[in-house]
């Protein structure tokens, strides 16, 4: 068994706002293992990024974490001092964000941005930390760092920037990694550059990284243990295979199925989640999936939500009916159910019909 | 493009950033010939339409024709106003702003010489206040936001900016000087009025600040408030950076950029003079002679007060910009 890093325990993280309080994280038990890799999925605003900054305790204002416990090698994060805080940031865990335009200092070299990042821990000294600063960028691919380092960011392409920044979350070679959609705001041919350059990493040196996406070909990718969020709750979680192989809860399956894949062929249909996420202010009575869930059931609405039950080894998943349970024909009638019959059947007219002779 | 017009010296000359700056500050200082020029003839356009003479109030009574001619034809003013303009223009490019209509024998330029040094100590030691207090106090209003401290300073920037400073130099004059007076008895009081020693700087250089304090703080405020919100901000704390460090480089050195942008403006409406603050405090500044050069149509006068607050205005203007390269590096000149 590997040695658990993280262990974050029953975190709940609501803002305060005058519509009332939003749960953006609401009781998530979680872990991640030494040298790991965790993919965090789920749908935008389910709470994957505030997960994310509570463990940093980064939550922006009016948020708060009101409970649970974040432990670290056994230290409770929330618990520590300013001083203790501010030495764990970047040092033991690292954070990538998720817009390289905006989350780099405009008017601060690239260079010094990074050594800063290092010179704000022990671990490195001033004249240390320069030197290596070029022997980061150049790790993260960055062509002729040695002049690049005295660039400002606005000098710097997309691509450059989110290396530049993967180079200050590696610079203290903190034990945990965490990006936030490190490619989304990437082109395809910079993506793969850059999760090839994550997966290089990880493999040399060891560090654990919390992978929080909405991309689950990234995952299927990086990861080797998923976590799939709804509304601020883990739904399912598991090993990567299992998780794509035979998901259990009805929103894995949907987030799965609204995936394009080339290999089967193009006899199914995209299947998009109707409806929209709920408002984490007033979510709905027992499970919160329920209102878009295609293989609803009454139990589904009138019983509180389900507990996380074992679903498959290391797999388990917080659903009444679960997949398996789902005969073929029910996700026949489930894909078909997700477009509007007007709109089935415009799918299958043919878009442009031309008829008599060719004029001659 | 420009670069392939100019010959092959200048081009090496723009390619280096110091070089480029040079260029920049020779091309704005070149502009600023045809600047004044269009603010004298406005000026003396609108000087010369203006109802009155200069010979109407001379002496406090009433000129016989013979001895305004007389006037007229020493000054030239008999000639047709084009000419006069031409004239004048003429005299300015060699420096010479004429001798003044109601100081008889003196020139404009030693009157302005005479005045302008008190106006632009004030306004200088306002202007030398005005960054510290103004830009500290909206920092920490920002950096304490909704608490009580942010509350007393944008309380305090609005009464600031809503009082006239008439009002305020007289209660200060009323606090400061009459009551300590009699409170101390004589021993400690600021001087209403006059110009000489120290003290008498202290009331008119508060007066003077207030106002643009306000306005600094508030627009510090908001700037620094956008700032603290960017993810550049929340990847200065996730990298560990101590809060001094944070505050210092990542969020005051974005987030004053704008706030430098209005230090040129208000350097200029400070060492121009307010008439209203010399005359609270009687002081013999440029702000009044502007006012009783307009009111007897001191025609030189009031051209030469133009074309150095003209000057001043398009200085500061030129600091301002060049200022610009040095904190924000995305900015590029043309």
């Amino acid at each position: 068994m590997a040695q658990t890093l993280l262990q974050v325990e029953d975190l709940h993280t609501q803002f305060f706002t005058s519509r009332g309080v939003v749960r953006a994280v609401d009781g998530i038990t979680f872990h991640v293992d030494a040298g790991e890799t965790l993919g965090v999925v789920g749908e935008s605003g389910c709470g994957k990024t505030m997960t994310a900054l509570s463990i940093l305790r980064l939550v922006p204002d009016p948020g708060k974490i009101t409970s649970g416990r974040i432990l670290f090698r056994g230290k409770e994060v929330t618990k520590m001092t300013d001083e203790e805080i501010r030495d764990f940031r970047g040092n033991d865990v690292a954070m990538i964000f998720q817009d390289p335009m905006t989350s780099l200092n405009p008017v601060t070299k690239i260079g010094r941005q990074i050594e800063e990042a290092m010179t704000a821990h022990e671990r490195f000294t001033e004249t240390l930390a320069r030197g290596r600063v070029i022997e980061l960028l150049k790790r993260v691919r960055v062509p002729a760092a040695e002049s690049r380092v005295k660039d400002y960011p606005h000098q710097f392409s997309g691509g450059m920037r989110q290396r530049a920044m993967i180079a200050m979350g590696l610079s203290n070679e903190p034990s945990l990694l965490i990006a936030d959609e490190p490619t989304t705001a990437l082109d395809v041919t910079v993506q793969a550059q850059i999760i090839q350059l994550m997966k290089q990493l990880n493999r040399e040196l060891g560090t654990a990284m919390m992978l929080i996406t909405h991309n689950m070909a990234l995952v299927a990718s990086l990861c080797q243990r998923v976590i799939v969020m709804y509304a601020g709750r883990i739904v399912e979680e598991g090993p990567v295979e299992q998780i794509f192989n035979s998901p259990q809860h009805p929103y894995t399956w949907s987030l799965l199925r609204s995936v394009p894949r080339v290999d089967e062929a193009r006899k199914d249909r995209l299947v998009s989640i109707r409806g929209l996420p709920p408002d984490l202010s007033n979510p709905p009575p027992g499970c919160k999936f329920h209102p878009r869930c295609p293989f609803v059931i009454d139990k589904c609405r009138t019983d509180p939500e389900p507990s996380l039950s074992e679903v498959g080894v290391n797999q388990v998943a917080r659903c009444w009916v679960l997949m398996r349970n789902v005969t073929d024909e029910g996700v026949e009638a489930a894909k078909a159910s997700a477009l509007s019959k007007d709109a089935a059947a415009k799918l299958k007219a043919p878009v442009l019909e031309v008829e008599g002779d060719a004029g001659r | 493009m420009r670069g392939a017009l100019l010959p092959p010296q200048l081009t090496a000359i723009t390619s280096t950033r110091a070089g480029s700056l040079t260029i920049f500050i020779v091309r704005r200082i070149l502009w600023m010939v045809p600047i004044l020029f269009f603010v004298i003839l406005i000026t003396f356009t609108l000087m010369h339409l203006a109802p009155g003479s200069p010979w109407d109030k001379a002496g406090g009574r009433q000129l016989s024709d013979t001895v305004v001619n007389n006037l007229n034809i020493r000054y030239g003013l008999n000639k047709p106003v084009p000419q006069q303009f031409l004239l004048y223009i003429s005299s300015v490019v060699h420096f010479d702003f004429g001798l003044s209509y109601q100081y008889q024998g003196k020139t404009v330029s030693g009157l302005l010489l005479e005045s302008w040094p008190y106006t632009a100590t004030i306004g200088v030691l306002a202007f030398l206040l005005i960054i510290p207090v103004g830009v500290g106090l909206g920092v920490l209003a920002a950096l304490r936001q909704n608490t009580r401290v942010d509350y007393i300073t944008m309380g305090f920037a609005t009464v600031a900016a809503s009082f006239p400073n008439f009002v305020i130099g007289a209660l200060m004059v009323v606090a400061l000087s009459v009551l300590a007076y009699k409170a101390t008895g004589g021993n400690f009081f600021l001087p209403a009025a006059g110009f000489g020693v120290d003290d008498h700087l202290i009331m008119p250089v508060v007066t003077l600040a207030l106002l643009p304090i306000a306005y600094t703080a508030r627009l510090t405020r908001a700037s620094t408030l956008e700032t603290i919100r960017q993810d550049f901000v929340r990847t200065a704390w996730a990298k560990g950076l101590p809060e001094r460090l944070v505050v210092i480089r990542h969020i005051l050195k974005n987030s004053l950029i704008p706030v430098v942008t209005t230090l040129g403006p208000t350097f200029a409406f400070l060492v121009t003079g307010s008439v209203i603050v010399e005359t609270v405090f009687s002081i013999p500044g440029i702000g009044r002679a502007f006012v009783v050069a307009i009111e007897s149509r001191d025609y030189p006068m009031i051209l030469g007060t133009t074309v150095l607050f003209s000057l001043v205005i398009a200085v500061a203007n030129l600091i301002v910009d060049v200022a610009y390269v040095f904190i924000d590096p995305r900015v590029r000149l043309t």
